[in-house]
């Protein structure tokens, strides 16, 4: 099966391990994710914080082509590459003129047939029914799952997780044998878009982050989302620097975690390309898990 | 942005803001639940809450205030605000307006000098390869900034684990991408 696939500049830049372990998952799973051809970087905060009608031309341009190229389902595995998709659709469906204005402003015309999915959504619509059988390391790890802002909101635009204590990646994660723990800065902001401008705010608020997973026993913290990831990682001296203290809990993305779980090697997961060491203990495997994992209650 | 409000030419920066984003001020009660789940309110000279307030009184020194605000720039668009908020009043739009009014009226405060050269330095590398150059946009801040050795103690890891492409990747079709740029930002006012 084929899928539309949009990397974005950070999946080809610092965060390849994040494409890497999607489109290694996709194969898996006898599923071939295509780019959009020719596809431009969707703007990002630059563009919406300085200029309304670029950042809606910009990601437009890329909707444009995939529905040009034929795609209806296109994945989208940056949570702000699919934050700035899902905003664009929605404000040209929306808004009749404006779409007009933006065809006209890049010359192209975007119908509205794509379909966004973010990381999750893909999982969820075409990985997560066939996984069980193909299980081969249980990940059996207490993981923090972290959902951030752009993935689960605004709901109103993304119709996607709830925005206080979101269920979707915890479901998938106990899917593979982790037990997804209770904690309480889930949904709250890593600093993304300051990262470079105003370091010390994005320690602030990334420290509380890591801190809080640690303190209540994670093992491992998951993301969806680049940003996510190189603050909680690449950043990771800074937070110290701030917690006063060090903080060795690694970083996976979801789809690192569930390679893991299918047997692809950590090298092809791009395990070594992060700064915190992800060194996992090696865990006996238990039937006892199995039991736990079946009471544990699915979303609402 | 249910506003059942009959429409009254308004030139308040409140008024501004309804026009170009739907969004109306004047909703908002100031319960305060945005300035409380902000996560950069610490930072702001004024909290989310009190921002609208000084656009519901309509006093052009609350404006100006506004305009100048560090607030606005610390803003990350996190959408927390519009997630708590009992009136559904839709903060991230009207900072994104508020933003780029500040630029247009030449009011950004000083303290964001480092957030808009960096936001700048990034859509020029968008402007001229269609696609982020990470090491490019790094230099191009870093000159723009003046913050030479910033994060220079990160490099060679980020070398080592092959973080850092040397080359920028260019798309074929950068003529259009520099025609979206001529008729949206680059129309009204220079941004360099």
């Amino acid at each position: 099966m084929k899928l539309g696939f949009y990397p974005g500049c950070s999946l080809e830049g610092m965060s390849r391990e994040y494409s890497d372990s999607v489109v290694a998952l996709a194969k898996r799973f006898d599923i071939e994710l295509v780019q959009i051809p020719d596809w431009n970087c969707c703007g990002a905060t630059a563009a919406h914080n300085l200029n309304k009608e670029l950042s809606l031309s910009l990601p437009a341009r890329n909707l444009a082509l995939a529905e040009k190229e034929g795609f209806t389902d296109v994945v989208v595995p940056c949570a702000a590459c699919y934050s700035r998709f899902s905003t664009t659709h929605h404000e040209l469906m929306h808004n009749h003129d404006l779409r007009h204005k933006i065809n006209e402003v890049m010359e192209m015309e975007y119908k509205g047939t794509i379909n966004t999915l973010n990381v999750i959504q893909f999982i969820d619509k075409y990985i997560i029914d066939k996984i069980e059988e193909k299980i081969v390391n249980k990940f059996n790890y207490k993981a923090a799952c972290y959902y951030g802002c752009l993935l689960v909101r605004p709901n109103k635009v993304l119709e996607f997780d709830r925005t206080e204590d979101p269920q979707t990646m915890d479901v998938v994660m106990r899917k593979i044998g982790a037990d997804s723990i209770d904690w309480a800065f889930k949904t709250e902001c890593c600093g993304a878009g300051l990262s470079v401008s105003a370091t010390n705010t994005v320690a602030r608020l990334s420290g509380k982050i890591v801190d809080d997973a640690e303190h209540r026993g994670a093992e491992v913290i998951i993301v969806a989302c680049p940003m996510c990831h190189s603050n909680l990682d690449m950043r990771r001296s800074e937070i110290n620097k701030y917690l006063g203290k060090k903080v060795t809990t690694p970083i996976l993305y979801i789809t690192q975690a569930l390679g893991l779980a299918v047997g692809i090697s950590e090298k092809e997961l791009g395990f070594n390309r992060h700064f915190v060491p992800v060194n996992l203990p090696k865990k006996a495997e238990t039937v006892q898990k199995e039991e736990v994992k079946t009471q544990k209650v699915e979303v609402e | 942005m249910s506003d059942n409000h009959n429409h009254i030419v308004d030139n308040s920066l409140a008024g501004k803001v309804k026009e170009h984003t739907g969004v109306l001020a004047a909703r908002c009660y100031q319960c305060g639940k945005c300035s409380a789940g902000c996560p950069v309110s610490e930072d702001m000279d004024y909290p989310p809450s009190l921002i609208m307030r000084m656009l519901q009184t309509g006093d052009p020194k609350d404006e100006e205030l506004v305009l100048r605000s560090k607030s606005i720039w610390y803003c990350l668009t996190c959408e927390m605000c519009i997630a708590r908020c009992p009136m559904e009043v839709d903060i991230p739009p009207m900072m994104d307006y508020l933003r780029s009014e500040s630029i247009k009226q030449n009011k950004a405060n000083p303290a964001s000098k480092n957030i808009i050269s960096f936001h700048k330095a990034f859509l020029d590398s968008i402007k001229q390869t269609g696609r982020l150059y990470e090491l490019g946009l790094t230099l191009d801040f870093k000159v723009r900034s003046m913050k030479l050795m910033q994060d220079m103690s990160i490099v060679p890891t980020m070398l080592a684990k092959n973080k850092l492409n040397f080359l920028p990747e260019l798309i074929k079709n950068r003529r259009n991408i520099k025609q979206i740029f001529q008729k949206t930002i680059d129309k009204k006012e220079e941004t360099k």
